[in-house]
């Protein structure tokens, strides 16, 4: 899975891309935390998960991770993008209520 | 004849993307749609990442995948000899997860019932854990016109 990093407007932007499962967790984590500890002056996060090609449960537990990591900031964080099957787990899970989506 | 399949792997979570895209590829023929067939990945998914995460958390193990095809019907046992689930009611509420501090959403159970025409979970403490479930194709058998959208047997 490839997490890649983009400032613009003082909003960072999370593009994740592959399939964010147990397999992949560990490593979107750790790249996703670098990303955003290393950007803390932005004033809002966007994960972009237009390149997610299959997400489960253990994607869900991602998002949270970072919704609570973000927290202890004050940042907000929001989801963009998810295709269909990730929206339909995201929805399900209420996950929106935590991280809005745009 | 009716049509089946059955594959043994190591609990490795290297191995999940190959066991939810092996169960997609059986189940084909049975003419999901893309919708249907995202539900039965995501379902697989979850019952394979349980037995890595949870029944052979402690070591290393086997995780059995058998499937048949029946009519417009996709049966799924996923099963391990793991360490087993002491109390099933609870582990299937939503949210409930024994790794709080892993970022687990305890929700793989919720989705496996919900993406799922019939779901079924077994344990024993000790002895592992069988998830049998069944996904009912609606267009199964129908028309395969390449007019029809949104088939697979179509969009491949």
């Amino acid at each position: 899975m490839n997490v890649v990093g983009k400032v613009s407007k003082n909003t960072l932007y999370i593009f994740l891309d592959g399939e964010l499962d147990e397999y992949n967790a560990t490593h979107a984590r750790s790249e996703a935390d670098k990303l955003i500890d290393g950007h803390l002056a932005c004033d809002r996060v966007i994960l972009d998960l237009s390149g997610v090609r299959f997400m489960d449960s253990t994607g869900i537990g991602f998002l949270v991770g970072r919704y609570k990591r973000l927290k202890k900031y004050a940042t907000p964080v929001f989801i963009q993008s998810p295709n269909l099957a990730a929206d339909k787990i995201l929805s399900m899970s209420g996950i929106y209520s935590l991280i809005p989506k745009l | 004849m009716k049509n089946c399949m059955k594959m043994e792997i190591p609990a490795l979570s290297e191995n999940g993307p190959f066991a939810r895209d092996t169960v997609a590829a059986f189940c084909v023929r049975l003419n999901p749609s893309l919708d249907e067939l995202s539900d039965v990945k995501t379902a697989v998914s979850e019952a394979v990442t349980n037995c890595i995460v949870h029944a052979y958390a402690d070591g290393e193990g086997i995780i059995r995948i058998e499937c048949s095809a029946e009519d417009d019907t996709l049966h799924i046992c996923v099963s391990d000899s793991g360490r087993g689930i002491a109390d099933v009611a609870r582990a299937l509420e939503p949210f409930f997860t024994t790794l709080e501090d892993e970022e687990r959403s305890g929700m793989g159970f919720t989705i496996m019932q919900t993406f799922m025409t019939t779901f079924r979970v077994e344990s024993t403490l000790g002895g592992g854990t069988s998830v049998t479930m069944t996904k009912r194709f609606a267009g199964s058998g129908r028309s395969t016109h390449a007019s029809e959208c949104g088939k697979v047997a179509d969009a491949q």
